[in-house]
């Protein structure tokens, strides 16, 4: 009992056992349609005619389509740490900053180009600075007008991909250019996009580690006001915790459009949002700010994928999906809500005193 | 003494909010007549099909400022009209009466909103977590019923189809067109149950224990419980509200529309919130009323409208509009906000 406590107080429990739930399920359903019940953890080297040797196996296609999400989860992490509200602005942030590389790299009103407008580092370069400047927009509603983050985050929720779309002058603009398309496809074996999520989180984690970023946020999060007394400047932290957020939604962005090679507008990062803050509570951080985790984040933002690749798998298709994911989310949030611990523990407080009245 | 002059200040600085509103309307509206007066703009019958393609969006903004009276947020609107029109449009398909399938979108919006208003209220998760939720849940249900396109004909429901075009005349604002033929301007009877529930909820607000709890748990939480108001119920009920006046609209947007499709009404919560704030409900709760939400829904209709009859401007313009406006009211609330708290500070 002892050791069942202490494993459920480990902060990576709640992650973990979805992550595992995800993959009994995959086992018994492979087992069920009678392949390998092993299939899911294969992983293989194939050939391919377009892209040579790669990495094949339903766990690298997990990691590497779970890229954008872990990548968002790192910022919303952040977000929601620092202000204890999420920035729903993350999904349509990821379009705009798609559509304004595109449109960079292929030039206004040009739907389909082979050749790149600019060099591809300014085209990434634009696709960042307009993230950050969301970010920075979101910040600046939040820190220093003090507007409910969610609400905030509300106007570039509606507003970013319409921008998008008019950048793109309301077409879905292809960019097929080899050097472009490198970023979503493989380094070698291993696909891009796993690598660029790697540093990312390699980087994240080394400035949380190495300086005191990290216990700030958490500071400001747990109480902004004692922070601030303690001589931290609370409105910057939040600030830039959005600005991160911005960031990786940039980043985020350029991964989903190389991987497509366009700047599809209505469709980059649709419902991601939701994936992101789901990764965050699936992680084990509570969505009311304070203490996180980011290795949770990162394992959720896994598990998340694994379930809408096993919910794909399963025969559900894209647009039903979200009501598996909707139920899950409820669960969590019921499951970490204070009155709901509080009736539990009542009822085995309540189931105790039986027993000790019995003997 | 102190009290009521403050209370005055606070209602002059609201009442202010929504003139500010009243007036911003009168000017675009004015702007949109004088452009497109050429293209019939002019015409009463122009306000009356703003109102007639809103008849929805101003039930679910009633709805919306109720939540947000309480300092809450509902955004699974949008999708739950979505899943109300699809429902409506497959069960007319089966074979189902109108009438019995309209009962039985109100009840599911009642029953909705009793349970999203429980998880808020009682289990107090944040409002925004539960109906985004919510909203995910009503989306993938409306692709779980249909995934596609499902168009309510004159052969599925002659009944509803007999609602979706009768016309309710108004006696007044007629013109003759150039043929001599007098037009006489009309409604749908969309936008009739539209009215009957902006009266009805600004009457509730207004009048009954009800309304002013709204307002009290908006305000102050605690001393709301303090005064003996059953808070988490209240919450619950305010929901249970929203999701139902949703309903209603999602009912009168598919007498509008006359399909039901999945990606139908996406955006619509943004809409709703975005007139209830422009037309002077505060985000943090306690204060705004319907009418105010009911000009927002005009501002937001005159500008959709206006991008229509240009007919060059992209189709994201009026997204773009919006959520201009409602960056620019956003921040005029927390600057009043900011003067209001640094007044009573002084003090």
């Amino acid at each position: 009992m002892k050791t069942w406590n202490k494993i459920k107080s480990w902060p990576l429990f709640l992650p973990v056992v979805a992550l595992i739930l995800v993959m009994a399920v995959n086992i018994i359903y492979d087992a069920a349609t009678g392949s390998n019940p092993l299939s899911f953890f294969m992983i293989s080297l194939r050939n391919t005619t377009t892209s040579g040797t790669i990495l094949y196996g339903r766990i690298i296609d997990i990691i590497n389509r779970g890229s954008e999400v872990a990548i968002l989860a790192i910022g919303m992490t952040l977000v929601v740490s620092a202000s204890a509200g999420t920035d729903i602005s993350v999904g349509s942030v990821m379009s705009l900053c798609a559509s304004f590389m595109c449109m960079m790299l292929a030039g206004y009103g040009v739907s389909s180009t082979t050749t790149l407008a600019v060099p591809l580092g300014i085209g990434l370069l634009c696709a960042i600075v307009m993230g950050l400047v969301c970010g920075a927009f979101n910040g600046t509603l939040v820190a220093h007008l003090s507007i409910q983050p969610m609400v905030a985050t509300l106007i570039l929720y509606s507003a970013a991909r319409a921008i998008g779309l008019l950048l793109c002058n309301d077409l879905i603009v292809y960019v097929r250019n080899p050097s472009f398309a490198y970023i979503g496809a493989f380094t070698g074996p291993v696909p891009t996009p796993i690598i660029i999520t790697a540093v990312c989180i390699i980087v994240v984690s080394l400035v949380l580690k190495k300086t005191a970023l990290g216990m700030y946020i958490q500071s400001v999060g747990i109480n902004a006001k004692a922070s601030r007394i303690a001589g931290l400047n609370s409105r910057l932290l939040i600030f830039l915790a959005y600005m991160l957020c911005g960031l990786f939604a940039a980043i985020a962005g350029i991964v989903a459009s190389s991987r497509i090679t366009s700047a599809d507008s209505n469709n980059i990062g649709l419902y991601l949002e939701m994936d992101a803050i789901l990764s965050v509570a699936l992680g084990g951080n509570s969505l009311g700010g304070g203490k996180f985790n980011l290795a949770g984040s990162i394992i959720g933002a896994y598990t998340i994928q694994a379930i809408t690749t096993t919910l794909y798998a399963l025969g559900v298709s894209s647009i039903q999906a979200p009501v598996f994911k909707a139920v899950i989310v409820i669960l969590i949030v019921v499951i970490e809500a204070p009155p709901f611990k509080a009736f539990l523990r009542k009822q085995s407080a309540a189931r105790a005193a039986a027993k000790g009245v019995r003997a | 003494m102190s009290k009521k002059a403050d209370s005055k200040k606070s209602i002059n600085s609201n009442t202010m909010l929504l003139l500010i509103t009243i007036a911003l309307f009168i000017v675009l509206y004015a702007g949109g007549c004088i452009a497109y007066g050429s293209k019939g703009f002019t015409h009463f019958q122009t306000f009356l099909n703003i109102l007639i393609t809103n008849a929805g969006l101003i039930c679910v903004a009633c709805g919306m400022t109720c939540v947000m009276l309480t300092g809450g947020i509902d955004i699974s609107v949008g999708a739950l009209i979505a899943m109300d029109c699809m429902l409506l449009a497959v069960g007319m398909q089966k074979g189902i009466g109108a009438v019995p399938m309209i009962i039985l979108v109100l009840l599911i919006g009642i029953v909705f909103g009793i349970f999203q208003g429980f998880l808020v209220g009682y289990l107090e998760i944040q409002p925004f977590i539960v109906s985004m939720a919510g909203m995910f849940f009503c989306r993938g249900m409306t692709a779980v019923i249909c995934t596609d396109q499902v168009s309510i004909t004159q052969e599925i429901s002659p009944t509803f189809y007999a609602w979706a075009n009768a016309k309710v005349i108004v006696p007044f604002g007629g013109y003759t067109n150039n043929k001599g033929k007098y037009m006489a301007p009309y409604v749908r009877p969309g936008v009739v149950v539209a009215l009957i529930v902006l009266i009805a909820i600004f009457l509730i607000l207004r009048y009954t224990k009800f309304g002013r709890s709204l307002y009290a748990v908006g305000g102050s939480e605690s001393s709301a419980a303090m005064m003996g108001l059953n808070v988490k119920l209240i919450k619950m009920k305010a929901y249970m509200l929203s999701s139902f006046l949703c309903s209603i609209g999602g009912i009168c947007y598919c007498l509008n529309t006359m399909a039901g499709s999945v990606s139908q009404a996406t955006g619509l919560e943004m809409d709703a919130i975005s007139s209830a704030v422009i037309g002077g409900t505060l985000l943090t709760g306690g204060v705004g009323n319907v009418i105010g939400s009911f000009f927002g829904v005009l501002i937001n209709g005159t500008i959709s409208s206006i991008v229509k009859t240009n007919g060059k401007l992209a189709s994201s313009w009026p997204n773009i509009l919006t959520a201009a406006l409602l960056f620019i009211f956003i921040v005029i609330q927390s600057l009043f906000a900011v003067l209001r708290s640094r007044q009573t500070g002084k003090r």
